[in-house]
């Protein structure tokens, strides 16, 4: 009967019998006497025989061979999820089962762990220069959804204007959390247009559209077609003029060679962490919110926030969740906690602590000034193909956008033949954004040496020239 | 010394190698082991390192690279381009390792016993940690799904498995938690009752006190009114007061059964039919599922979408909150509104594929389609077990919980809740320090504070509002062995008798973790709190209080 299941030690006849002598039970039937006969199930789970972790291992490893990965082809996709170094320390630490399997704990017990929480936050805070930044929520698209949500609440306007240029999934997302609400708490996304020659967004239509209904105006830096946003200061006073917030979205493994966009006057900056020690993991997401340390925004948050506080003893550090902050969320008040919150992806932020920690002050600048060089390097090789060009150029971080409208072939049939020669091609654009032509956007990061830039474009030469 | 010859000591040692699984006598008599945390007094990144230490460094780039683009300098535009360098630590890589090796030794977590309770504490497999590392980490979600075949398969088959222990006709993974699959379900209804014009009349969602929190809160979300029903005597309201609850304003039922009192509402397929008959949907969350796996399936009592925890009831690691994944659940008429993409198999191709085409989708409440790590692992967790062991985790929890209870019983202090329902509780139990409280002044906090000093993980209390004072809820899972259950039966006893005996001991714990008992209260201070190290400078400078 018992089955001894390695993972189940009372899964023994005498652990069992003498746990259902203790209770006075006769069986496990007994067990269940709160459910009616008429509520249970009595057919048989028609699920497969269990299987020892030998075979199981030999089973789902092989499974997974199927898959084909971004180590044994070269892949040059992002859009949203990124191949980034992952540096192996990140790997070691959040695998310690201290990290790995705890629940919440208590301050003084998970002592260690809340510290590595709040140590995410600082020096993500100064990335950001900010002070005030929150426990994670689930994806970027998530932050700004919420992010949108908290305008909502600081205006009571209910119109948010972002850019036309924004991700596809980011979108739809954040529209999951607007057109849902009704009544007076229905928030409209209206899209503002961005420049087709550098891919800013369009300053004049934002001063259009920029109103006293305005909530809030969300803007990217890099945006989703990879573009650096020069114009942050007058996007910042165009919202404000109207009294709405500014929320920026930002990569912030950018952010030793670009400015905080808090620095160019957004009021709330939200993102996504997986860049920062997180492998993509088929579509790992993570997000942030952060503002400045006032407290008309900190109560806004929807997350719960962890601060640094002292104990009993004198001259010593402790590390707490904020106790009415947390009565504030969707776990104290329910339906009028702000927004919802729950199990997010803490053990991740610890990885990006540590990997803010390796690269340090220094490391972000090397790294991020790495990357727009071999960016820059593929996209100017691309560009040199007859029929190619690449749009939207003048400067981007880590993505741009490859036009074949010109060329003889499809952007399609181009990624096919990358393929065949193990290149994952960049991810294709057109439907999504017809007027860029028939295009793909392509990643190019600190893992791509010159080689592996040449031996795309020699690829995408063939097919293109053939 | 001779060795006894082996026909003189076996019984003796066997029943003591039996109870060594964490039951070894305790240095102070009992299994109750005696515990003291790693102080390193380790200081704050922030504060380590020095100037020009490295934990990483890059490669410049290639020559022919810098030959062909210049510098990065030029195409970073001068209104942004920033100069100086962020205020991060430089530690040199080995310091790094050592600073988070030290923080992860000053966290107990679940190390030891843990019976936290709403969360099903089970055991994450090493070799699925493995299985993600080598296969998953290097997958790109927007790769061709040719090259996504063994992954496809993965959660196609998890979904089938899931159809088979809930009833349900269809899954998605796409929610990021438990809480995100309640909001798929909010949103799904406010494009189902759009299709059927029915969103300007229906405008209320039931649920009750003992449901989890993220129910009335992403029901409000999507723009619903929310009645809450008031706990009856046997905790679950009752069927009068939902039926004067429900009415043609009504959108759907949003509960929790078993509720985490460990309280089973009998009636719960009359509640679905009044509300059906009402032309409501009704939403099961089943993250307390651990209590009847293969026992009762929400479809068959009558849900229209159910929920399951991949991060709780599926053996994924906890992660101290997360990376988490909600499996939602539901009966074919909603399926096309399920998130964007669905795993698709054509039987003929033997090809699997996501399908984005999906005009009536609610769209996403994520990006991409999934936590597939967890997904994997869940997976990973049903073919392991099989029928028979998942049947056996529910039984072995529900038994666990009760054989907690009988250990339980005469701790002074102690008394269960909802003491008119005699029934066995299922996987939890809500207790109250209550009466202890009074004696001696000592919380249910203390205690759980106190409880860590043991090297076993503090426990749950209860989900807001708190209705009983001092409030306690373990929950053994199938995962704790009897010796364990006893020993954590017997920590909180000799901790109730401390309470009454000294009192002061259980009020000023913890006395055996790295750091002391920390002030919660000050942080609520918009002049006190700190949430990164640059704030914590600008308020206290160095060390200043
Ligand atoms: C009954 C119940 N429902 C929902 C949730 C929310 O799940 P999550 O924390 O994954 O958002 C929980 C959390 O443990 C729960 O216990």
């Amino acid at each position: 009967m018992a089955t001894h299941h390695p993972h189940m030690p009372n899964a023994t006849e005498e652990a069992t019998s003498a746990m259902l002598s203790a209770v006075g039970a006769s069986d496990v039937e007994e067990l269940y006497e709160q459910i009616p006969e008429r509520l249970r199930f009595r057919g048989e789970l028609g699920l497969p025989e269990p299987m020892t972790e030998i075979e199981l291992q030999q089973h789902v490893g092989g499974l997974l061979e199927r898959n084909e990965t971004c180590e044994s082809n070269l892949n040059f996709k992002g859009a949203g999820c990124w191949q980034h170094y992952v540096p192996p320390v990140c790997d070691e630490i959040i695998e310690r089962r201290e990290f790995l399997t705890s629940e919440w704990g208590s301050p003084e017990s998970d002592k260690g762990r809340n510290q590595a929480w709040f140590e995410f936050c600082s020096q993500l805070g100064e990335l950001l220069e900010l002070d005030a930044v929150g426990l994670p929520v689930y994806s970027w698209g998530n932050a700004a959804g919420f992010a949108m949500r908290m305008a909502h609440r600081l205006t009571g306007r209910t119109e948010v204007l972002v850019p036309e240029s924004i991700s596809p999934e980011r979108q739809s997302v954040m529209e999951n959390y607007s057109r849902l609400s009704s009544g007076e708490r229905r928030l409209t996304i209206e899209t503002v247009a961005f420049d087709p020659e550098t891919g800013e967004l369009d300053l004049d239509d934002l001063r259009e559209r920029c109103s006293s209904s305005t909530a809030a105006v969300y803007y990217e830096s890099p945006s989703y077609l990879g573009t650096i946003e020069s114009g942050a200061e007058t996007i910042a006073d165009v919202a404000h003029e109207a009294g709405a917030e500014c929320i920026a979205g930002v990569d912030p493994i950018t952010l030793g060679v670009l400015d905080s966009p808090a620095t160019h006057g957004a009021d709330i900056v939200v993102g996504t962490t997986q860049p920062l020690g997180i492998h993509m993991n088929g579509g790992a997401c993570s997000g942030f919110i952060a503002s400045r340390d006032e407290e008309e925004y900190v109560v806004e948050y929807p997350t719960l926030l962890l601060s640094v506080t002292n104990t009993a003893t004198e001259g010593e550090l402790g590390y707490a969740f904020m106790p009415e902050q947390l009565h504030r969320s969707s776990y104290g008040l329910r339906e009028d906690g702000n927004d919802y919150t729950g199990t997010s992806v803490y053990l991740w932020t610890i990885a990006n602590a540590v990997y803010m920690s390796l690269l340090g002050k220094h490391g972000f600048r090397e790294l991020g000034e790495l990357v727009v060089e071999r960016s820059h390097y593929a996209a100017q090789r691309l560009s040199a193909i007859d029929g190619v060009e690449v749009r939207l150029s003048p400067s981007f971080f880590k993505e741009f956008v490859v036009d074949f409208e010109d060329a003889p072939v499809s952007a399609s049939e181009v990624n096919d033949h990358l393929k065949a020669e193990g290149i994952f091609g960049g991810v294709l654009l057109g439907e999504e954004f017809p007027t860029l032509g028939d295009a793909a956007l392509y990643c190019v990061t600190e893992v791509h040496t010159q080689a592996d830039v040449d031996r795309l474009v020699d690829a995408v030469t063939e097919v293109v020239e053939a | 010394m001779s060795t006894p010859s082996t026909d003189e000591r076996p019984r003796d040692d066997e029943a003591e190698r039996a109870t060594n699984e964490g039951a070894r006598e305790g240095r102070r008599g009992g299994t109750v082991r005696e515990y003291h945390a790693k102080v390193w007094d380790e200081p704050s990144i922030m504060e380590m390192g020095a100037a020009g230490r490295r934990g990483i460094t890059f490669p410049e780039a290639e020559s022919a690279v810098r030959d062909t683009v210049g510098s990065a300098a030029d195409y970073l535009p001068d209104a942004v381009a920033r100069e100086d360098d962020p205020a991060l630590p430089e530690v040199a890589e080995p310091f790094v390792v050592r600073h988070y090796l030290h923080l992860a030794q000053e966290t107990l977590g679940f190390t030891n016993i843990s019976m936290w309770g709403t969360c099903t504490m089970k055991y994450a497999p090493t070799m699925n940690e493995q299985l993600e590392k080598r296969h998953l980490s290097n997958l790109h979600p927007r790769q061709d799904d040719d090259t996504l075949q063994g992954m496809l398969e993965i959660a196609h088959e998890l979904d089938g498995y899931l159809q088979e222990l809930s009833g349900m006709d269809r899954f998605s993974f796409q929610p990021a938690s438990g809480t995100q699959s309640a909001f798929v379900f909010t949103s799904l209804l406010r494009k189902y009752l759009e299709d059927r014009g029915e969103l300007d009349q229906r405008t209320e969602i039931v649920t009750t006190l003992y449901s989890h929190a993220c129910l009335p809160a992403t029901a409000d979300v999507a723009g619903f009114d929310v009645v809450t029903l008031q706990p009856g005597e046997n905790s679950y309201p009752s069927t009068e007061a939902l039926e004067a609850a429900v009415s043609e304003k009504t959108a759907a039922l949003m509960i929790v059964n078993p509720n985490d009192l460990g309280v089973y509402n009998p009636n719960v397929d009359e509640w679905v039919d009044i509300v059906h008959d009402a032309g409501g949907l009704c939403f099961y969350d089943q993250a307390n599922f651990n209590s009847t796996m293969g026992i009762s399936r929400a479809r068959d009592v009558g849900f229209d979408a159910s929920h399951y925890m991949l991060h709780k009831t599926f053996g994924n690691p906890k992660g101290g909150l997360g990376p988490a994944a909600g499996a939602f659940g539901c009966r074919e008429e909603l399926v096309e509104y399920l998130p964007t993409p669905l795993v698709e198999y054509d039987e003929a191709d033997d090809h699997y594929s996501l399908d984005y085409d999906r005009p009536n989708s609610v769209g996403k409440v994520r990006e991409f389609w999934g936590n597939l790590p967890l997904v994997m692992k869940a997976y990973v967790w049903v073919r392991s077990m099989g029928a028979e062991g998942i049947v056996e985790a529910s039984n072995l929890s529900v038994l666990g919980n009760n054989y907690l209870e009988t250990l339980l019983e005469d701790v002074p202090g102690l008394a269960k809740t909802v003491e008119n329902v005699t029934q066995r509780r299922m996987e939890m139990t809500r207790y109250s320090w209550g009466e202890l409280f009074e004696d001696t002044g000592v919380s249910t906090v203390d205690i759980r504070r106190r409880l860590t000093d043991f090297g076993i993980d503090a426990y749950w209390m209860s989900h807001d509002p708190w209705t009983y004072d001092e409030p306690f809820t373990p929950e053994p899972g199938e995962m704790h062995s009897k010796e364990n259950i006893e020993t954590y039966a017997e920590a909180l006893r000799r901790i109730a008798e401390e309470a009454y005996d000294d009192p002061e001991r259980v009020k000023t714990a913890p006395h055996n973790q790295s750091i002391d008992r920390v002030d919660e209260e000050r942080i609520d201070d918009p002049d006190q709190w700190a949430m990164t190290w640059r704030a914590y400078q600008r308020k206290f400078g160095d060390h200043e209080d």
